[in-house]
């Protein structure tokens, strides 16, 4: 499903990611784990195309396209859903003109209408339910005065609403009490198939009680030096970074 | 190019040799003010940018041109209740048509007016109705303070007077279309006069349109008295062709418990300038005045706003907002006066503008005087271009980029249209600010003239 290559990434000159390599497979749920500054956060706004970054060597290959030359709107409709570590407030922008908006910019590039407003409505309830959010958040603007808990049950709940092949999720436990990271994760969980992908960003191993890895990776200095079964996640929970930065030379 | 004072000249000479014109017809009150405005003209003149209050807007390319002014009501050829029809059938008003600075002579009969309501012209009513007239007229716009303030009285005979009596509710919206419709290059003087009474309750939507592709100067001014204890909403919405200069100015006084918003949207013209005086004179006033310009190519739009708190324990709150995009140009001035007994004064302002191009300007100035000392004032002003993080998170949903950032503009104008208080109103102004941030002209009438843009 996703190939990355050798992936060379740098932001002002300065080399961020030095030879990025992964593959994903339908269905499968990889954790890429690594302490700060390693370069996870970056690799999650390029595949999403943030243009702040320059690629200057390697490929992403999605569902067999290059997608380094694709618009950030072209890769979102291709299946691909960043979920964001720090989810913008967009005060005036309403949460349903927004879902609206997206939903059916995806139809379009399926060949399908536009949903009508009670299909839309009904497909908002059912995904609100999943995720366990208040219709009190989604009848305000997108995020604004949100609290963090919140701004991340309500990226879980865009993500069910577009119903992404592969799902990348940048530090959604972050900032997270256990009864919201419970509620994240569950969403996440219910949203899996057979067919989709995730990968979770996670510096913490907590999130992956819930979420269950079947690779795990860790990232450090801008290359990927550790891929493992879950079993790794305990492991870096249990002796930290520094085995790893030992082992890196650092 | 003429310079300033050949113009001044030129409106010396109107003066004079239209004085038999200008005279005829209208009434002795009219007249008086007339005669000493004009003496206050030959002193001030059209302001210049010499002048600080006009830093920003240049006047002179403006009246720099050989126009037609018509000194008594020129008939019309056609019926403008059919020519003119508002496009917003949800919008339920009471309409009255204005031609080029004169009130209609064809206007229909508001048949649904509570009782002793009065909406004429103000010749007819300074004839008519003097007591009411007389008391207000001249009272509130005062021409030794502002040249086109004198030039408006000299020369002004009609407009449009609206008499509210005392604990009338007017439910459906007054909507007042200013049509310039003219074979030949025009400029138009209008004249204003609202009195809404104590615990009375109004709410005036003011459109302003050219019917004509002709180059239109016109030069308003109202003056509006809000009794105590009365509710009033003033909306206007400035959508004239590139070739016009509309010179708007409002002088509003307010008695003690009133409450006022007004709402004024500028979305096309070639040269704005808003004159905004609010008096606050009496106790436990209540003032929203409100704005939003769209600008772009060669447009240029001038707030000039002045709050004065004249009186303790009066809230005031300004906000306006503008996207701003190709050549064009604005100014932003918000004055707010605080005299020395005006005690628990709230006074809010901020002023924000998106700024879409590299070429596009704005000069924004707030200005506080406070001479007392037990006041709340705030005061903000923001010149920024598009939040890319916002941006980018809309287009990670799928939402291309255009699209996106009509979204994001149109969030950034919302703020100011979600305060009108007329539910079908805000709804259409929305589709229109919504079309106008795409780029086209927002038609809000069927006009059976094409402009020419």
């Amino acid at each position: 499903m996703l190939s990355i290559k050798n992936l060379h990434v740098s932001i002002d000159g300065k080399e961020i990611l030095k030879g990025i390599n992964l593959e994903v497979k339908p269905g499968e749920v990889h954790a890429i784990m690594g302490p700060n500054g390693a370069g996870k956060s970056t690799l999650a706004s390029v595949l999403a195309g943030r243009d702040l970054y320059e690629v200057t060597e390697g490929e992403i290959v999605f569902q067999g396209k290059d997608v380094l030359d694709m618009a950030p709107e072209d890769r979102a409709k291709e299946g691909i859903f960043l979920g964001f570590q720090y989810p913008i407030e967009i005060p005036g922008v309403s949460t349903v003109n927004f879902m609206k908006t997206a939903v059916n910019e995806h139809r379009k590039h399926k060949g399908l209408a536009p949903l009508t407003a009670s299909d839309f409505l009904k497909l908002m309830r059912d995904k609100k339910n999943l995720v366990e959010i208040d219709s009190k958040l989604t009848n305000r603007s997108v995020n604004e005065g949100f609290s963090g808990g919140e701004k991340k049950k309500n990226e879980i709940f865009q993500m069910a609403m577009l119903e992404p092949k592969l799902a990348v999720l940048d530090e959604t436990d972050s900032g997270l009490d256990i009864d919201a990271l419970r509620v994240v994760a569950n969403g996440v969980n219910k949203l899996k198939t057979a067919e989709n992908s995730t990968i979770v960003i996670t510096h913490y191993q907590r999130l992956l009680d819930y979420i269950v890895p079947d690779v795990v990776h860790v990232l450090f200095d801008g290359r990927i030096v550790k891929t493992a079964g879950k079993e790794l996640a305990l492991e870096l929970e249990e002796k930290g970074y520094d085995w790893i930065k030992e082992e890196n030379g650092k | 190019m003429a310079n300033i004072d050949t113009i001044n000249k030129d409106f010396a000479n109107l003066f004079e040799q239209g004085k038999e014109l200008l005279t005829n017809g209208s009434s002795n009150c009219m007249n008086k003010a007339r005669e000493k405005a004009f003496v206050q003209f030959q002193k001030l003149g059209v302001p210049t940018r010499a002048n600080e209050n006009y830093k920003y807007t240049n006047l002179i390319p403006a009246f720099d041109h050989p126009y037609n002014v018509n000194l008594r009501y020129m008939e019309v050829d056609v019926d403008l209740n059919d020519i003119f029809q508002c496009d917003v059938p949800e919008l339920d008003t009471n309409m009255v048509l204005l031609t080029n600075g004169w009130y209609y002579g064809n206007n229909k009969t508001l048949t649904e007016l509570p009782k002793g309501v009065i909406v004429c012209g103000v010749q007819e009513a300074a004839k008519k109705y003097p007591a009411i007239f007389e008391a207000h007229y001249g009272k509130y716009a005062k021409p030794a303070d502002d040249g086109l303030v004198a030039l408006n009285t000299a020369l002004a005979k009609d407009g449009l007077f609206i008499y509210v009596p005392k604990g009338v509710v007017v439910e459906k919206p007054i909507q007042v279309v200013n049509l310039l419709r003219s074979d030949r290059d025009l400029l138009a003087t209008q004249r204003n006069l609202f009195v809404i009474e104590e615990n009375a309750q109004a709410k005036i939507i003011v459109c302003d349109h050219t019917l004509t592709h002709h180059k239109y100067l016109s030069n308003a001014v109202t003056e509006i008295n809000v009794a105590t204890n009365a509710v009033f909403d003033l909306y206007t919405l400035q959508n004239q062709h590139l070739n016009s200069v509309i010179l708007n100015s409002t002088f509003i006084r307010q008695e003690k418990n009133s409450n006022v918003l007004t709402n004024t949207i500028s979305l096309y013209g070639g040269t704005i300038r808003n004159n905004h005086h609010v008096l606050l004179d009496g106790e436990h006033c209540e003032n929203h005045t409100f704005g939003m310009y769209l600008m772009d190519k060669d447009q240029h739009v001038d707030n000039f706003t002045s709050i004065d708190h004249a009186k303790p324990n009066c809230l005031s709150n300004e906000h306006f907002k503008g996207v701003m995009d190709g050549k064009a140009t604005a100014a932003f001035a918000g004055r707010i006066y605080v005299r020395p007994d005006a005690q628990k004064t709230l006074a809010y302002q901020s002023n924000n503008n998106l700024l879409l191009s590299d070429d596009a300007q704005i000069n924004t100035k707030p200005q506080l005087i406070i001479d007392a000392d037990d006041v709340k004032c705030s005061h903000g002003a923001t010149v920024g271009q598009m939040d890319e993080d916002a941006l980018f998170y809309l287009r990670a949903r799928g939402i291309d980029e255009k699209e996106a950032r009509q979204m994001l503009m149109f969030a950034f104008a919302h703020e100011i249209i979600e305060k009108i208080r007329v539910e079908p109103l805000k709804d259409r102004i929305d589709a229109l600010v919504d079309t106008r941030l795409r780029g086209e002209i927002s038609k809000c009438n069927t006009c059976a003239i094409a402009c020419k843009n």
